[in-house]
């Protein structure tokens, strides 16, 4: 009851609701579960950004009372890199789809990883295109049926972790909708740690992606997340065959790199701009 | 020639360098004064000097010729005063980090041409719907598609104006000359903050790489405008109010004002909305803005033209083609006149109409197969006789085919 207060705090319930999304989706555990986070951590509402791109995840940022912008399709990470390096001392936080972030946004996911600009990014995974329908998304597995492949997805998948990890991202983490003190505490990591931070979350969407390959009630793919997330620590202690079929959560990589901003205020002075 | 070999021996003309901006800085200071100093440069330089005097606070582009200059001079200026200068993957990439930048309250700006002017028009329109101040500079060259990097056309003049889905009105300012690339920068600011809205500057290639000598104002010689912020506590604030201009007073995120901003139709708090009487009403208003500014927006010149029987209408560098072309008529006894347009979109109606009442015929010349002509006959209207003069084969029109014109016409 506690939490729920806490969480209707942030709302913007007097404007925009009921929401958009089925009964049963898991985009709602994550927005409590961000709202949390920016809590716990004490962050002035004034200063805190929510950027959305277009999908299901991108209807978020119109429920929470925070600066938010709902931008265009896979194009969230550009416009939140002129914020943050307009104004750095905002916190700002990207919410994604799969399709949003890996397929139209692939290139502006991979370079704003590589920039490495304080960037919160959380990437919603569904393993397809829910809002649309349900078409195949480059994280669908393979041989999954949806409404653009009938007979079975045929495309390998993107490891959206691995992406962003490979893209040269400081911090890689990947939770689910159903560990949900889990992806409170790795939100709050992702939003303190100091550049691009990319957090996968695996969701599922029954209506569209389980419905079509016979996985059950929201329940049941919950059920199957629970049963099938390993930890980092005891995923690595894992033979190859005892990890088929395993998703690894946790924080997957933290680095150190140089930060975008704090690069850039070297290029100011550099410049003789220096206040 | 002489003379200004001459002046530039004296020290009066000095071309910046762009490779030393402390060492320019310090000698732009050093010979300082109220009139400004005499440059010799390019118009994408001139550009650049213009955004900066309007307080350009963030550029975002990708390099693509003929407008790489303006990223180039601005990634030393840019930073050299404060501001932030990033090249992004793409032009997607820089027209959404623009529209962030000036969301977080800084002036912004990017560059590009064709090809990347094509990437823009899914975020121009964002710009657009969100009403987020932002300037585009396009330095035309030819197309189709890669078409023809280094030379010169005017052949986006439509894409300038319906480039994007949907109905909207956009500002499109043309300059012809150095010196009006730089006031027409600020010009293109001034009205994106006043009206809220992302500013075309159609260049082209020829206007944009030319160099002509020009007196840089110590401060910008154009009163610079910002956006109007909210006056109102926080909670009275309706972002985007149907206020009596049309524009509704800017926040930016960080200034304690928090809000919705999206590219779905929304209502005046700017939440998406799908009631009809809401949706009308905003798009009513996206559109009247643009069309209640038009006296102030719509930029023309004339020259000429009291008595004149034939009218060159034209714009860009086409322009000074057709000034000599006039002169040189003129000598030869014709009854020409000149109209240039400054201002493209929203089109001069007004103009065409007077001048289709009282000339025989209105010759458009353009770099491109007929792009604007088009709309000078849809306001003259069968009054006169409207005559295109295209060229597309990567080349200026030449005074001499305009005069060639001009005589025929008569």
């Amino acid at each position: 009851m506690e939490r729920t207060k806490l969480v209707h705090k942030y709302l913007r319930s007097e404007k925009k609701f009921p929401h958009l999304w089925c009964p049963g989706c898991g985009d709602g555990i994550l927005m409590g579960a961000m709202i949390r986070a920016i809590d716990r951590l004490g962050l002035d509402q004034d200063n805190v950004v929510v950027v959305s791109g277009i999908g299901c995840s991108g209807r978020l940022p119109v429920y929470v009372d925070f600066n938010t912008l709902h931008t265009t399709h896979g194009r969230a990470l550009s416009f939140a890199t002129g914020i943050k390096l307009a104004n750095p001392k905002l916190t700002v936080i990207v919410v994604m789809g799969d399709g949003d972030a890996t397929a139209i946004g692939g290139n502006h996911f991979i370079h704003t990883a590589r920039r490495n600009i304080d960037l919160c990014a959380i990437v919603i995974n569904n393993n397809v295109y829910g809002m649309t329908g349900g078409q195949y998304s480059p994280t669908t597995p393979m041989g999954a049926k949806s409404a653009t492949s009938a007979f079975g997805n045929i495309e390998r998948p993107f490891d959206i972790c691995e992406l962003a990890r490979g893209s040269g991202a400081s911090w890689v983490a990947r939770g689910t909708v159903y560990h949900v003190p889990m992806l409170d505490n790795l939100i709050m990591s992702a939003i303190t740690k100091k550049g691009f931070c990319m957090l996968e979350v695996a969701a599922y969407c029954h209506t569209t992606f389980g419905r079509r390959n016979k996985l059950g009630k929201p329940t049941d793919m919950m059920r199957w997340m629970r049963d099938n997330s390993v930890r980092t620590e005891a995923f690595q202690k894992l033979s190859d065959e005892e990890r088929m079929g395993k998703m690894e959560i946790g924080i997957l990589a933290d680095f150190d790199y140089p930060e975008y901003c704090e690069m850039y205020d070297e290029v100011i002075r550099k410049s003789g701009g220096g206040a | 020639m002489e003379k200004k070999a001459t002046e530039r021996k004296n020290g009066k003309i000095k071309a910046p360098s762009r490779q030393q901006p402390q060492r320019k800085a310090k000698r732009a200071a050093a010979s300082k004064s109220d009139a400004g100093q005499i440059v010799l440069i390019s118009g994408n330089e001139a550009c650049v000097e213009g955004a900066l005097a309007a307080g350009l606070g963030f550029f975002a582009g990708y390099p693509i010729t003929p407008a790489t200059e303006i990223s180039e001079v601005l990634s030393t200026r840019l930073p050299a005063v404060g501001g932030k200068f990033i090249q992004m993957e793409d032009e997607i990439a820089s027209m959404a980090a623009i529209i962030g930048a000036s969301i977080a309250g800084l002036k912004s700006m990017t560059a590009t041409s064709g090809p990347g002017f094509s990437l823009m028009q899914e975020n121009i329109g964002f710009g657009t719907i969100a009403e987020v101040p932002c300037v585009v500079v396009n330095v035309m060259r030819g197309g189709p598609s890669t078409g023809l990097p280094t030379n010169p056309a005017q052949g986006d003049v439509m894409q300038a104006r319906w480039g994007r889905h949907g109905d909207q009105r956009i500002i499109v300012l043309c300059p012809n000359s150095v010196e009006e690339c730089y006031t027409l920068t600020i010009k293109a600011f001034n009205f994106s903050e006043k009206y809220r809205t992302p500013v075309i500057l159609l260049m082209d290639e020829i206007v944009g790489h030319m160099r002509e000598k020009m007196t840089l104002p110590a401060e910008a010689n154009i009163p610079v405008v910002n956006r109007v912020k909210p006056s109102v506590p926080p909670e009275w604030h309706i972002p985007y109010e149907n206020t009596p201009t049309g524009v509704p007073p800017m926040a930016a995120f960080g200034d304690g004002y928090r809000y919705h901003i999206t590219g779905l139709v929304h209502d005046q708090h700017g939440f998406p909305t799908q009631r009809q009487d809401e949706i009308k009403e905003f798009i009513t208003r996206l559109t009247t803005k643009i069309e209640k500014a038009r006296r102030e927006l719509i930029m023309v010149e004339t020259e000429f033209i009291d008595d004149a029987k034939v009218a060159v209408l034209s714009y860009g560098s086409t322009s000074r083609s057709a000034r000599r072309a006039v002169t040189m008529a003129r000598k030869g006894g014709s009854k020409a006149g000149i109209v240039r347009l400054l201002t493209l979109w929203p089109f001069p109606v007004r103009a065409v109409q007077r001048l289709s009442e009282h000339v025989d015929a209105i010759i458009v010349p353009e770099m491109n197969q007929g792009q604007l002509v088009g709309e000078v006959e849809r306001h003259a209207c069968g009054r006169c006789s409207v005559v295109p003069l295209n060229r597309f084969d990567g080349a200026m029109i030449e005074p001499e085919e305009i005069l060639h014109a001009i005589l025929e016409v008569e």
